[in-house]
């Protein structure tokens, strides 16, 4: 077995969209000030909702926005906490995880009667889509097509993110509130609406996220089974600088360490002892970082002069 | 003719306290009226609720003749009202264009047309004779360059009448003149102007109309060509100005003195070169230069929270050079910093914590290192009556005092520790012409009694008034050492600007 093969590529790209989706929501809401440490949450609320969506619809359509409805109902009571009783955005971000994570394991019990993972053969997984012309391309058309669609969203949302945020009018009015609160309320902008509707944009995007977890792969919800993506996806906002096209690049340098480490175990390496190289790499990359991230002016913005 | 803009029998109340008592104004098109009065007098009130960011409790607004009313910034700038606010709103990330056009993009199918916008930028800038470079980073320009962003961006929205807030605080002598150029020409092109202010001169130079408040009502509404300086300030403070004490001729030994100090610094000529100074007792030094020629690392050569390359530093017979701020204070040094909020104060503590930096050391008030925070709170409270620093509590947060009050409790805390050396950093910067009083007064007792003072000022003015001894500085040197009566502010512009004086002049004795 080789370290390196199709597969493996193709497992990194699938390990890459919940990352880089929840990193694009993380983004939103870093642009418009507000840090938001509840990703994880949110993921978790999604990948919940969408096998609950699932199992009662049978539908996977219904699944995803199922999922996609629930993480905004939660990043809707994170918005509230901070924009409306401006309560410390971290504390809020932390105690949404704690709740989602609590909720779920609730849910478990109470909607599927099961204890630590819910599995039921009947439900239906994402498709697999095969790209047309991409998939003939030899070499890179193996790995890159043949994925669910919401691996496509992902990279197709970081795009249109770019654009949006770089190109039109309201994402620059959105980027201008993160860069100066104080000004953009000076200017008549409708900063708490913008506020909120990067907070619910956020929640769509978690909420993909984790409808690719919980029906990507094995279409099933375990407790915690986010495992620290939603940190993960924090530090690839951070590391790619809340820039949609350098959370591209994060994003995949995270899905290869998290395929690399499933990869390892292949090769006799301890379980235990490769699940931490996404981590490490985690670490090692906030070394890089330092005070990078997105810049914002909320703090020391006047001297007398 | 109806008035552009008539604010009638303004009203405002926060709770008891009246902020604006029937205030009253007019403005025609193509005027500049300026609003002069003391912190606190309720200028900012007033220019809050035309702007839309305060609801009147009673009174009403008339624009062009028929009463409308603001409830946001949305609505008056949709009414043709701009603000150009003290503290600049702007993005220093963003290009100059974004920040002139931003909430009133060009737009094409939602894209924002970047294009287009430089070009009415430079458009608008050459109309108004507004120089600014659209595509540079607002945070790269300057102080003057930023001002003039914000008031392209007021035009770009369509604005009749700008209001500008405190305009000149942050801007050198030679931006203040153009600024009131562009004030002028502003007003000439049928643009109305007002202009919140304390700085009479610039009033009288630029002012078609002056309403003075006091107290939250109007105590003057005068015609410009009618008033003197004299009379306005008579105005704002409600009393007589009083002339400073007399100073008695008492100069001492020297008490500071520097010795060749020079600082490298990281550009290609050194901050400090060659500079050397002596301040004797009984006697006040003021240090004249446009800003930026050294004088900041002067004061924190002397201080200490700079360390000098070359050179010695001695107060009285103890060498200071290389040793630490503390020690310096320690042996008689008191510093009045240039930046009260950076250097001279701590936002979140308290008033009294902020009266007791410095203090908490001293034997009186520690005990076994517990501080004695009830033997000081005398201390503050005395202070607090000899000022008149207007405190809520002792225990309201520093930020919470307005930038006069916290400078008077500063000014009171250094001249507290008594010390035979004071450097007064721009002691009155952003401070009303009553606490100015009191502070020139306070600095001026120091000196007679015969300690050696280093006054530090962008303001000729001040200098002027107070400084036995002017030197000017220039890049990091002393060009001249004028003394007090030979000093005229015509000499020391000439001097601050590089130039030599002339070769009649009576004195040349460092060479530039």
């Amino acid at each position: 077995m080789e370290l390196f093969d199709y597969s493996f590529f193709a497992s990194a790209i699938r390990m890459v969209s919940p990352i880089l989706l929840a990193a694009l929501g993380g983004a939103l809401c870093a642009r418009v000030g507000i840090f938001n440490v509840g990703l994880e949450g949110l993921i978790l609320a999604g990948a919940f909702s969408a096998i609950v969506g699932n199992y009662y619809s049978g539908n996977v359509i219904v699944a995803v926005l199922t999922g996609a409805f629930g993480a905004v109902l939660v990043s809707l009571l994170f918005g509230l906490a901070t924009i409306k009783f401006k309560a410390n955005p971290i504390v809020a971000g932390i105690a949404i995880n704690f709740l989602v994570l609590g909720l779920t394991t609730f849910g478990l019990r109470a909607i599927f009667q099961v204890k630590g993972a819910f599995y039921d053969k009947d439900m239906n997984g994402l498709p697999k889509w095969d790209l047309p012309f991409i998939e003939n391309i030899p070499m890179i058309g193996r790995f890159l097509s043949g994925h669910s669609p919401l691996v496509y969203t992902a990279f197709i949302a970081a795009i249109l993110l770019y654009i949006f945020l770089f190109k039109t009018v309201l994402g620059f009015r959105i980027l201008a509130v993160g860069k100066n609160e104080a000004a953009a309320r000076s200017l008549g902008l409708k900063v708490t609406t913008l506020q909120y509707g990067a907070i619910i944009a956020s929640g769509v995007l978690c909420g993909l996220a984790g409808a690719q977890l919980s029906l990507g792969q094995v279409t099933m919800f375990t407790e915690g089974m986010t495992a620290g993506r939603g940190f993960i996806a924090l530090v690839a906002m951070m590391l790619g600088q809340s820039h949609p096209i350098g959370m591209i690049g994060s994003s995949l340098l995270f899905g290869l360490m998290d395929a690399m480490s499933i990869r390892l175990q292949g090769f006799s390496m301890p379980t235990q002892f490769t699940a931490m190289l996404p981590y490490v790499i985690t670490i090692i990359a906030m070394f890089f970082l330092k005070d990078r991230g997105v810049d914002s002016q909320a703090s020391g913005q006047q001297s007398s002069r | 003719m109806t008035y552009r803009l008539e604010m009638k029998e303004m009203t405002k109340k926060y709770g008891d306290f009246l902020a604006n008592d029937g205030i009253s104004i007019q403005l025609k098109k193509g005027e500049v009226l300026a609003i002069v009065g003391e912190n606190g007098a309720g200028k900012t009130t007033l220019m809050r609720m035309l702007y839309g960011l305060e609801q009147p409790t009673s009174g009403e607004i008339k624009l062009n003749g028929d009463q409308t009313q603001f409830y946001g910034p949305r609505d008056s700038i949709k009414q043709g009202i701009g603000m150009v606010h003290q503290h600049f709103m702007l993005f220093s990330d963003f290009t100059v264009t974004e920040n002139i056009v931003i909430g009133h993009e060009p737009i094409n199918n939602g894209f924002f047309n970047r294009k287009l916008a430089s070009e009415q930028v430079q458009k608008l800038s050459d109309q108004y004779k507004i120089p600014v470079n659209p595509s540079k980073k607002a945070g790269d320009c300057s102080v003057g360059e930023q001002q003039r962003i914000e008031i392209l961006k007021v035009l770009y929205q369509g604005a009749e009448i700008i209001i500008l807030d405190e305009p000149t605080a942050v801007l050198t002598p030679f931006e203040v003149d153009e600024l009131l150029k562009t004030i002028r020409y502003l007003a000439d092109q049928g643009k109305s102007i007002i202009l919140i202010t304390h700085k009479l001169p610039e009033v009288m130079k630029v002012a078609d109309h002056v309403t003075v408040l006091r107290n939250g009502r109007v105590t003057g509404n005068v015609k410009k060509v009618d008033t003197s300086i004299d009379e306005l300030a008579k105005m704002m403070v409600g009393r007589e100005l009083q002339q400073l004490s007399e100073r008695n001729q008492l100069k001492g030994e020297p008490l500071l003195e520097v010795e060749a100090i020079s600082i490298k610094g990281k550009g290609s000529k050194p901050v400090l070169d060659q500079l050397s100074l002596t301040v004797h007792r009984g006697e006040i030094v003021g240090i004249a230069g446009v800003s930026g020629n050294g004088q900041s690392e002067l004061i924190q050569a002397i201080t200490g929270l700079t360390s000098v390359d070359q050179g010695d530093i001695r107060l009285g017979s103890t060498n200071l050079t290389g040793k630490s701020v503390a020690f310096r204070r320690n042996e008689g040094l008191a510093h009045i910093p240039e930046d009260r909020f950076l250097w001279g104060a701590a936002k979140e503590a308290t008033i009294e914590e902020t009266g007791m930096m410095g203090y908490y050391n001293k034997k009186a008030f520690n005990k076994y290192s517990f501080i004695l925070k009830k033997s000081f709170r005398g201390v503050v409270k005395g202070w607090i009556d000899r000022f008149e620093i207007k405190a809520k509590s002792l225990d309201d947060k520093s930020g919470n005092l307005s930038g006069g009050n916290l400078q008077k409790l500063i000014v009171a805390r250094e001249l507290g520790f008594e010390t035979d050396f004071l450097i007064a950093a721009e002691p009155t910067r952003g401070v009303d012409i009553g606490a100015m009083e009191y502070i020139h007064e306070a600095i001026l007792e120091k000196r007679n009694r015969g300690d050696g003072i280093l006054l530090v000022s962008s303001e000729l003015s001040e200098i002027l008034l107070l400084s036995d001894r002017i030197a000017v500085m220039f890049e990091g040197k002393i060009v001249d050492i004028l003394n007090r009566r030979d000093a005229t502010e015509e000499r020391l512009s000439v001097l601050m600007a590089g130039g030599k004086e002339d070769e009649s002049s009576t004195k040349n004795t460092t060479t530039a």
